[in-house]
């Protein structure tokens, strides 16, 4: 068996605020192997984009501390990596789709612009020589890779022209630019209406898919984890309840937590009677 | 998700403190203006020579460098610049404060009316500010005492006249934010009256600016009230006045430094302290308000 | 039969929106387009909609916080009083949002009370009363919003609503804000007040799960109009419209049971169409069909 692509061992941090210590990782363990489609699931306070933020290197410290554990990315401890190190591995071979299409983009630069320049910047790290016309041939590349049927006139759009969804697309676009092995998405689709949020779910399945890259998705829908992951970890209170394939825990999940997660997500096809003294008293 | 967990146990009243206890700036901020006002209130029990303030001459003692016996030095008549400086403060912080008990309330009044009704309200009450804010505060000072006469009562009216402009444009921009959000919206639906609209739920919520604009504006006016006691437009002779005595110790300059240098060293600790404190209070307020 | 509750007859908003040159020319905008329905008394009516189908709008409409262009609003078949005086409250969607976080508890909650010129004696007892119903114990009368959960600020939110006693409550997404397991407690909560208190719901929400366990009968609001309308039971059985086909199929679900139930959407060049291009493929295959 390989090593997975991503592997959080024991990874502990804890938090300092007016001058109490709050441990919020109390040893999280993570896998996601190459080619896999993971997701991280909680609660709000659970410890997911803790998780998230600690392994992008996007964790305040202070107030927030790692005191403990591994992320190793293709074998390498990014904790113990050299800053230099880190930081060519981010927004290349490890990038992230942020969950805000709204203020994540710039308002005042073409998409063509802002792409081309996070490129640019991530091709000096790398060293990487491309010309700006190589760079602007790979935006349109990307922006047709993200399903947008006319590439060139969504990269010479300002933000504001576009909708949400398109938006959102666009930041996946920016994710894909420089090729990632990795791609972290925080609540996919969360900020957008369930009709957009579909295509999106569909589009980073086929991602997955068809351009062999991993996505570690954290989220607090249950629905679009069933919908779009292969294998799912349940996190409450800073550690991981449970985790298993998707197929085996939505059929049986073990913990209690899990089922109760779960049978607090209403059904589509309807059934349940709300209020304490009707179906369920 | 939203509802991110507590991270901390403390009440908010404890929250706030533990950050103003451990902010340094608010701290000598507070301790400064403290001090300010304590050694105004009891300036004949502490200073050593109380009789100085009026127009008491001592010609075997003029022109005394600052010493065991006068802290501060003497001025040209002999009497202690300490126990002046001290008597001072009670001028600028008369000034200060008559200043922003006017000012501060209906700078703040105009503001949430103009703010939150809009149309004419605003326009018209907007642009009268605009035109005052045009108006430097001690152009007008001197207008004024040129038409009137120069004494403190009229230097504070002139200032209040224009200090206000700072507050409503303040409150202003502050309530036209307010006013959208939610929790007015929600009192309008229940049937509130205006008045408990501007004034118990968005005042509230401006108090924290309006708290650090006024600490910051005590510095400001007691500077600009030194400067009209420099010109001779504040208060008159003998009353002790910070701003007279950097004036007159002026002419006696660069031998007898010290009865420029000492009023004019209480003048800037003081203007720092209220500034020092303004910062702190911000940096308290800017956290709570995220 | 007595009148329904809410009645809403032909109502339309249209926004006048300036641009060109200096903003001399204007174009009208439909917010909400000839929108009629009742509800009768203790139903739950759920509106479904995405952002701009108008939803926000119409419940803005019925509290009186934006004129409607055109159309009436009756409530108990009477024509509607000024935006405080009317019989209708509402729960916000974000209750971090909605309650000033200056004022305690007992503070938000007594607005209402004072208006109805409720004494300072009365209005305590009536605090304590309303934090009971709402299921929060009565020492968090004193508390800033700050200092409870979100689930516990929507409580009191739904209390300060409950107040004034009103015929008709506006639930406008009243737990997306909030986690689902703390969701169902507080559904569970208005499902108790609405049956123990006799309360007449308009439930706005772009969860479809959420409306078909809670609503009665439901409405199905595309670019400000009520597309589809009937039972919840009807509507997600068999939606006739394309746009509700498309909006439950898009619902993110648990089992393969639900999976099964939803609509099925033809593809568009492989991909989920949007909105509008199932609105026009739908309306291309009618015309092809009736020309065949």
């Amino acid at each position: 068996m390989t090593a997975p692509l991503l592997s959080i061992r024991g990874l502990k941090v804890r938090f300092t605020a007016y001058g109490q210590v709050n441990e919020v990782l109390h040893g999280v363990d993570l896998d996601v192997p190459a080619r896999g489609n993971v997701a991280l699931v909680g609660e709000s306070g659970s410890g997911k984009s803790v998780t998230m933020k600690a392994i992008m290197g996007l964790l305040r410290t202070p107030p927030a501390e790692i005191t403990g554990g591994q992320i190793l990315f293709r074998g390498q401890d990014l904790l113990t990596m050299r800053e230099r190190e880190r930081l060519k591995l981010r927004g290349t071979a490890m990038s992230m789709v942020f969950q805000d299409p709204m203020s994540s983009l710039n308002p005042v630069f073409t998409i063509r612009d802002q792409l081309a320049t996070i490129l640019k910047y991530a091709d000096r790290r790398l060293g990487r020589d491309r010309s700006r016309a190589q760079r602007l041939a790979r935006v349109h590349e990307v922006l047709a890779q993200v399903r947008m049927r006319e590439p060139e006139q969504v990269a010479a759009a300002f933000p504001i022209m576009l909708s949400g969804g398109m938006r959102q697309r666009v930041l996946i676009a920016m994710a894909l630019l420089s090729e990632p092995e990795l791609l972290i998405a925080d609540e996919p689709g969360t900020a957008l209406d369930v009709t957009t949020q579909a295509q999106i779910l569909k589009l980073l399945k086929d991602l997955v898919a068809e351009r062999g890259l991993a996505l570690l998705m954290i989220t607090h829908n249950l629905g679009v984890v069933r919908e779009t992951a292969d294998r799912v970890y349940v996190m409450n209170k800073g550690t991981i309840v449970e985790s298993a394939t998707t197929g085996a825990i939505f059929a049986h999940p073990r913990e209690e937590y899990t089922r109760d997660l779960m049978a607090a997500v209403p059904r589509l096809t309807g059934g349940h009677r709300y209020g304490t003294q009707g179906g369920r008293a | 998700m939203t509802d991110a967990g507590p991270i901390t146990t403390l009440s908010a009243r404890q929250q706030n403190w533990y950050r103003f206890s451990h902010n340094p700036t608010a701290l000598i901020g507070t301790a400064i203006v403290i001090l300010a006002v304590l050694a105004a209130i009891l300036a004949p029990l502490i200073t050593p020579y109380p009789e100085h303030v009026g127009a008491v001459v001592n010609f075997r003692a003029r022109h005394t460098p600052p010493s065991a016996e006068f802290w501060f030095g003497t001025d040209n008549v002999g009497r202690d610049i300490f126990s002046r400086c001290i008597f001072g403060l009670r001028v600028s912080l008369t000034l200060a404060a008559v200043v922003l008990i006017i000012a501060v309330p209906v700078g703040t009044t105009l503001g949430l009316v103009a703010g939150y009704f809009g149309g004419w309200t605003e326009t018209i009450i907007m642009r009268i500010t605009d035109v005052a804010l045009a108006i430097p505060p001690l152009v007008m000072a001197l207008a004024v005492a040129a038409v009137l006469t120069p004494s403190l009562l009229n230097a504070m009216l002139a200032i209040s006249a224009l200090w206000w402009t700072w507050h409503a444009r303040l409150v202003y921009s502050l309530t036209r934010q307010i006013r959208a959000l939610e929790y007015v919206e929600a009192a309008e639906t229940l049937g509130a009256s205006k008045l408990h609209i501007l004034f118990r739920e968005i005042l509230p919520n401006c108090l924290g600016p309006i708290v650090v604009k006024t600490s910051l504006d005590a510095g400001f006016v007691i500077l600009l009230g030194a400067a009209l006691s420099f010109l001779g437009l504040g208060i008159q002779p003998p009353t002790p006045d910070l701003g007279t005595m950097v004036a007159d110790g002026a002419q006696f300059l660069p031998e007898h430094w010290w009865e420029s240098l000492m009023p004019g060293t209480v003048i800037l600790i003081l203007a720092l302290g209220f500034n020092l404190l303004g910062d702190g209070l911000r940096d308290l307020f800017d956290v709570s308000e995220q | 039969m007595s009148a329904p509750v809410l009645e809403l007859r032909g109502l339309s908003k249209a926004f006048r929106v300036r641009h060109g040159f200096m903003g001399r020319e204007t174009r009208e905008i439909r917010a909400v387009n000839d929108v009629s329905l009742t509800i009768g008394r203790g139903e739950v009516y759920g509106l479904a909609g995405e952002s701009g189908s108008g939803k926000s709008t119409i419940a803005r409409m019925i509290m009186g916080l934006t004129e409607p262009t055109a159309g009436t609003i009756l409530i108990d078949g009477a024509p509607v009083a000024h935006a405080g005086q009317r019989p209708v409250q509402m729960v916000f969607q974000n209750p971090g949002a909605s309650l000033n976080p200056r004022r305690t508890v007992a503070q938000s909650i007594t607005v209402p009370l004072a208006v109805q010129g409720v004494g300072a004696a009365d209005s305590a007892a009536r605090v304590a009363e309303l934090l009971e119903m709402v299921e929060l114990p009565r020492h968090f009368a004193g508390r800033y919003p700050h200092e409870l959960s979100g689930g516990q600020k929507q409580r009191v939110a739904i209390a300060r609503a409950l107040a004034t006693t009103p015929k008709l409550l506006i639930l406008d997404e009243p737990t997306s804000a909030l986690d689902v397991s703390v969701q169902a407690k507080v559904m569970d909560l208005l499902a108790d007040l609405g049956r123990d208190l006799g309360l007449t719901y308009l439930f706005i929400s772009h969860d479809l799960s959420l409306m078909r366990n809670f609503a009665d009968r439901v409405g199905i609001l595309y670019l400000g109009r009520i597309v589809e309308t009937g039972t919840a039971d009807q509507v997600f059985a068999a939606p006739s419209h394309a746009y509700s086909r498309l909006l439950i199929a898009s619902v993110p679900v648990m089992s393969e049971d639900e999976a099964r139930a939803r609509p099925t959407i033809p593809l568009i060049d492989g991909e989920i169409p949007t909105a509008e291009a199932l609105v026009a493929h739908e309306a291309k295959q009618l015309s092809q069909g009736s020309k065949a």
